[in-house]
């Protein structure tokens, strides 16, 4: 894939990111802070389609944004092919995990599975 | 007549001189593990140049001391080095503008040290070339049938200030991705690249963003903006590459 295309994509997800996260504090705004960071109703949220959704495009947005940020702090600390290689292969590999990981937590609590 | 002949034989007078410290950086890598500073106490008048004050060096106290110069009218861009810790090219900075009794020259940073001031610029040459620094094009103005590629003052006035560049390396001094990023292309050259894209006669521009669309080519420039503060010939390569990635993300055509 070129650079430009990994930057348009890099730059997207930032935006997309900054717009969600927005939408996701706004959401804190409607009960107290304190209340809103109980038990039930941070599982209500969950529970709730559109925001679960939300959160897992949240989730998905944030790691390609992060991991592609990780991979070109470290290409430009060190150089080398099979260093670039390497470093490309394994940021792919921590993303796909996270986002794994996160959707499996997302899906289980929607489904009620606590 | 007689009062004209006075005249010109009166002699002008030269101001009396002032010292100042001179601290050269002495470095052979070939022979030393790491630089030393030695000081020099040197004359200057007001239009005494730092290349001036190295060359009364050279020539009176150490002979010894390696400097690359040539033209001495910041032109050829061959004297660049860090005078005060900051990169500019020694003769075009006057000792006095320095404000300072001790100055300080060392060799560029982001450059290999061949002796003492003077670095070695293959690998800005390299990525100069790796550019394509030329208008590229199937036709020539000597081709029979066509005629002078002509250009308005507007389409002159996109690239003319990038055309300035002489090469000297300051750009590429004091870009921080050159400190870390050993294959990263440099503002010398993605200015460069900037100056043909924009020029209407070339017809390179696929070519040239293919070649600086890469992992270590235009998207590393942080835009810390310390190469187009250390010019010496006003050349913006900042704006330049920050117009080349609206080439690449699609906002200018």
């Amino acid at each position: 894939m070129r650079e430009s295309v990994i930057m348009k994509i890099h730059y997207g997800t930032a935006l997309a990111a900054v717009a969600l996260v927005a939408v996701h504090v706004l959401f804190r705004l409607t009960q107290n802070f304190a209340e809103s960071l109980e038990y039930e109703s941070v599982i209500a949220n969950y529970q709730f389609l559109p925001y679960a959704g939300m959160l897992e495009i949240i989730l998905i947005l944030l790691s390609i944004h992060g991991f592609n940020g990780l991979r070109v702090i470290l290409i430009e600390l060190k150089q080398g092919r099979s260093f670039e290689k390497s470093v490309t292969y394994g940021c792919i590999g921590a993303m796909a995990l996270v986002i794994l990981y996160g959707s499996r937590t997302i899906f289980l609590t929607s489904m009620g599975m606590t | 007549m007689a009062a004209q002949s006075t005249q010109i034989s009166k002699p002008t007078s030269i101001p009396a001189s002032k010292y100042v410290t001179l601290r050269i950086s002495k470095f052979n890598p070939k022979k030393e593990s790491s630089p030393k500073f030695i000081d020099f106490k040197v004359p200057y008048q007001k239009w005494t140049t730092v290349l001036d004050a190295i060359l009364h060096v050279k020539q009176n106290l150490d002979h010894s001391i390696g400097v690359r110069y040539s033209c001495r009218q910041a032109s050829c861009g061959s004297c660049g080095m860090k005078i005060n810790g900051r990169p500019a090219l020694a003769c075009f900075t006057k000792i006095i503008e320095l404000n300072s009794d001790v100055i300080t020259v060392e060799p560029m940073n982001n450059f290999p040290i061949i002796r003492d001031l003077v670095v070695g610029f293959e690998r800005m040459f390299s990525t100069h070339k790796k550019i394509k620094p030329y208008i590229i094009r199937e036709d020539s103005e000597i081709t029979p049938g066509t005629k002078e590629f002509l250009q308005t003052p507007e389409e002159v006035e996109k690239y003319i200030q990038f055309s300035n560049c002489i090469k000297c390396g300051l750009c590429n001094s004091v870009c921080p991705t050159m400190a870390t990023d050993s294959s990263f292309v440099g503002p010398q050259a993605l200015a460069q690249a900037y100056r043909y894209i924009a020029d209407t006669r070339d017809k390179g521009k696929k070519d040239r963003l293919k070649i600086i669309d890469d992992s270590h080519g235009i998207w590393r420039c942080h835009f810390a903006g310390s190469c187009s503060q250390v010019c010496p010939k006003g050349v913006d390569p900042a704006m330049g590459i920050q117009l080349l990635r609206g080439y690449l993300l699609g906002f200018r055509s």
